[in-house]
């Protein structure tokens, strides 16, 4: 650091971040540490770039005394810390805090090791999710969870949002995937959640920090399972011409004992708006598309995909067909993987909900999606995960026009609350962050929230550790529950009520 | 098939006015596993009872605590699914309540997964009598901690388990075992080994010179396996005594009374799946292991004592686990390390502030 911008730093500063920066600096070198505001304005968002602040400060450490370091110095100054892997994450969860600092894992993206014969990867919270398949490729061996972000998001981001993929119906989600967590509690101490073998003594913490949402300790190094990689995989293409019978065949084919590696369903805005982008030959008649996969080995796929394809004709399925081909296979999914851009293209912007639901109210929700797009003046496409129910409606709308984005966040809370009286939850895979802080008021009552306060305290007693997030307080709900009144809940609300 | 919330709540409210604590019991099938709990009261959960939902297409099944494990596999079995975590039935009426409180799981654990894995939600009465709702009956949930997967092996130490949802699946459509006469430590090699390959295994077990394989899937992934794998495949009526009888324990080797009165403790070694063989020089007695999970999980009787098995174990990084009461004042389950400790009792403290449920059964003093 030059002398005249610590001068200009220490002067423009609160007292208490001066000191903190002096002692980061202690622990960190000067590289490591950013607080410019051109250096820390890359950090002021995550995926979800409709919310946007800047830290302090951004750490980036290169091990874990570091980051022990870190923590230990924020402790003492009572600066709150808001962990980030790649940023990906959607629902705010790593959107820095005024008064905090944000540490980046990025400098943490070593792959320590990978044990073909215990199928176990060992790897630093940085690495991205493909490098880990990538590195197990040589022993036909990969990590399974696959969400579409995969390129980019990190194994810190994944556990802390439990992240899951197309093929997390049958391979299960990071939770089902992950075996041992090493991590560092906010006062610095070091603590290891699970063992290499299949359990821990004592209760299971693995299995609440894997979702925690950076809010328990911060990751430092996870232990996943590898598992081999199916020699075979075909998927089916099956239209149908009513929404209904498309969300009937998705039990279906569950009903009849079949377990699909992936069972993906586009509505027919999507399908277009896909078709447009990646010319993969969709049927841009039919009402719903769904992408039905079998893998293993050849004979066992021969075998599921007749099976399937016979559940998909009886389920009133107007035309079938199976990739014959990997390329063909590859280009059946290529819409499917690029739905995100496809809206992207159709619209300035596009708002990614992520509800679940019992997969019997697939049909209900998207019909009630589509009354509250007239009611919106919002168009909604949906590509989703059928096979676990999980809802991604990518809600456009242009980001230009405030009311417009205002509009958007209504509709997506009103989706969100839909899939809560549909007996679903407000967030299958992306997180709650800061985003869904609000519709968590709708799905839980305040002494399971209360019940989630004292887990975050559990690990973290001086709640620095990404604190507003995830768990909204008695007051925010409040306010919520006021704000909806005002939103037309109930009937004739512009007029005054006395 | 009744609701007993309203009288539970009671019961515990009424528990911790009078720093009465509660030991909460099931069927009673358990009650050796775990230290013994320090309760005058016990709370019954077996009127508890039913399936709430079930609907196969969703492979989802709600039931009541007190629900016998027959009672929902044989509804299962109805629709042609099963509980994939395949728990022990110690005794016929055991309940859903206590499986998911212990979450031991059966011989499938690492190919299929273990309770925890396929636990979606549940309500839980806390220490202070409130119902408390987490997870739910869909597969995908990370809305808020998961307060499930903890409640889940916590061995009824911070609430009442009322009500659970679990995943359930499909009974694959074929199955065969087959038998190979192979030592321990190749058999650990040889196990592993098929474990990376895309073989559907579903269970593996050695004692005594013969390692046993499930396999489980499709029919052609079966036969395919059977043809590539060789050994001699068993027939079905002696693979399925195999298997209930490794699930349920009943088997020879955990019963021995032999051992038993010889001063022996039963172990439960849970170890990544490639460490060396456990020998009689690491632990005393340890010949005549029986070795399930692919080599995570090694059973053996010692004589030796707590602290020697737990070091041991400790070292080839697992935990050990006592499995029978042959010690008492010897505690059930390793100790974490302090700063987790802290953890756990924070937990404790949140959950059951009062310290009604089940004292001393996880850990002495929790
Ligand atoms: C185009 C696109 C597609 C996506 N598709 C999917 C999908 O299919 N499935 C899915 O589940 N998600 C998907 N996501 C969401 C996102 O990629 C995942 O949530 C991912 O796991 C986030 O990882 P990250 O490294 O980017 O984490 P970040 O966004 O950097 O952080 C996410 C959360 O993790 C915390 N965190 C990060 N690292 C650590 C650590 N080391 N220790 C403690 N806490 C930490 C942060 O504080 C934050 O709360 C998608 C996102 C995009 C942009």
């Amino acid at each position: 650091m030059r002398q005249d911008e610590t001068y200009n730093f220490f002067m423009n500063q609160p007292p208490k971040s001066s000191a903190l920066i002096e002692s980061l600096l202690k622990v960190l070198p000067a590289a490591n540490l950013l607080w410019h505001k051109e250096d820390t304005a890359p950090y002021e968002c995550d995926g979800l770039a409709a919310y946007r602040t800047l830290p302090i400060a951004v750490a980036l450490p290169e091990n874990e005394a570091q980051v022990q370091a870190i923590l230990k110095a924020c402790n003492q100054f009572g600066v709150p810390v808001v962990p980030r892997g790649a940023g990906t994450g959607l629902s705010g969860g790593a959107m820095p805090m005024a008064e905090g600092i944000v540490l980046s894992t990025a400098k943490l993206n070593e792959i320590l090791e990978i044990d073909p014969l215990s199928r176990r990867a060992v790897l630093q919270p940085g690495v991205r999710n493909l490098a880990i398949s990538d590195a197990a490729a040589p022993y036909n061996l990969y990590y399974a969870p696959d969400p579409s972000s995969q390129i980019a998001c990190s194994i810190g981001g994944n556990v802390a949002e439990n992240s899951g993929g197309v093929h997390c119906l049958k391979y299960g989600l990071t939770v089902n995937n992950v075996i041992k967590v090493r991590a560092v509690l906010m006062d610095g101490e070091i603590v290891e959640f699970g063992t290499e073998a299949l359990d821990a003594p004592g209760l299971d913490l693995l299995g609440i920090m894997i979702g925690s949402e950076g809010m328990l300790a911060v990751v430092t190094e996870v232990t996943v399972r590898l598992i081999p990689k199916p020699p075979a995989a075909r998927v089916i293409m099956a239209s149908f011409d009513d929404m209904t019978k498309a969300g009937n065949a998705v039990a279906d084919v569950i009903a009849a004992g079949l377990i699909p590696a992936g069972l993906e369903m586009m509505d027919k805005p999507a399908t277009r708006a896909v078709e447009e982008f990646v010319h993969a030959g969709y049927d841009l008649n039919a009402e719903a598309i769904l992408l039905c996969e079998s893998d293993g080995t050849a004979e066992e796929v021969e075998e599921e995909i007749e099976r399937m394809s016979a559940v998909l004709r009886q389920s009133g399925a107007t035309r079938i067909q199976v990739s014959e081909s990997e390329a063909e296979r590859m280009r059946f999914w290529s819409g499917r993987k690029n739905a995100f851009p496809a809206a992207g293209r159709i619209s300035p912007d596009y708002y990614c909900m992520d509800g679940t639901i019992p997969k019997k109210h697939i049909a209900t929700l998207l019909n009630q999606i589509a009354e509250m797009e007239g009611r919106y003046g919002l168009r909604c496409m949906n590509v989703f995960h059928a096979g676990d129910g999980n809802m991604h409606p990518l809600i456009l709308f242009d980001g230009s026009d405030e009311d417009q984005w205002h509009r958007a966040e209504d509709f997506g809370n009103e989706i969100l609350e839909a899939c809560v009286a549909l007996g679903g939850t407000v967030t299958g895979e992306h997180g709650v962050g800061i985003e869904k802080i609000n519709t968590m008021c709708v799905q839980f009552d305040e002494k399971e929230r209360d019940a989630f306060f004292g887990v975050k305290a559990a690990f973290d007693p001086a709640k620095l550790l990404n604190p507003d997030k995830v768990i909204p307080t008695l007051h925010r709900c409040a306010e919520y529950g006021r704000m909806h009144v005002h939103r037309g809940r109930i009937p004739h609300a512009d007029l005054p009520r006395f | 098939m009744t609701d007993l919330t309203n009288d539970f709540v009671a019961q515990i409210r009424d528990a911790a006015a009078a720093k009465a604590p509660l030991n909460i019991e099931g069927a009673g099938s358990k009650r050796w596993y775990g230290n013994p709990v320090v309760a005058q009261r016990s709370l019954a959960t077996a009127g508890h009872s039913g399936i709430v939902d079930y609907d196969p297409a969703e492979l989802v099944l709600t039931a009541r605590c007190g629900s016998t494990l027959a009672d929902i596999e044989s509804a299962l079995a109805e629709r042609g699914q099963m509980l994939p975590f395949e728990p022990p039935r110690y005794a016929p009426e055991s309940t859903l309540g206590g499986a998911i409180a212990t979450a031991l799981s059966g011989p499938g654990r690492p190919f299929v997964g273990g309770v925890r894995d396929f636990v979606l939600g549940m309500h839980v009465i806390d220490g202070k009598g409130d119902v408390l709702k987490f997870g739910g009956q869909v597969m995908k949930n990370v809305a808020g901690y998961d307060v499930s997967r903890l409640m889940t092996g916590s061995m009824g130490i911070l609430g009442l388990i009322s009500q659970v949802s679990l995943k359930v699946l499909p009974v694959p459509v074929a199955t065969a075992t087959l038998r190979f006469e192979l030592s321990e430590a190749e058999a650990i090699r040889r196990v592993n080994e098929w474990s990376g390959k895309p073989l559907p295994l579903s269970a593996s077990v050695w004692e005594k010179g013969i390692l046993h394989i499930r396999l489980s899937g499709a029919r052609a992934a079966v036969d395919s396996a059977v043809e590539q794998m060789g050994g001699a495949l068993l027939d079905v009526s002696s693979a399925d005594a195999l298997w209930n009888e490794l699930r349920d324990q009943t088997r020879h080797f955990f019963r021995d009374a032999e051992r038993m009165n010889g001063g022996q403790t039963l172990w439960r070694l849970s170890l990544p799946a490639i460490a060396p063989v456990v020998t009689a020089s690491q632990i005393p007695d340890a010949d005549g292991q029986l070795i399930e999970w692919g080599g995570s999980q090694r059973w053996l009787w010692s004589a030796a004592s707590g602290d020697a098995i737990r070091d041991a174990a400790r070292q080839m990084g697992g935990h050990a686990v006592r499995f029978n009461n042959q010690h008492s004042g010897v505690e059930t389950f390793a100790q974490p390390s302090a700063a987790l400790m802290a953890i756990h009792r924070r937990l404790k403290q949140t959950f059951d502030p009062h310290g009604v449920f089940n004292p001393g059964r996880l850990y002495q003093g929790l």
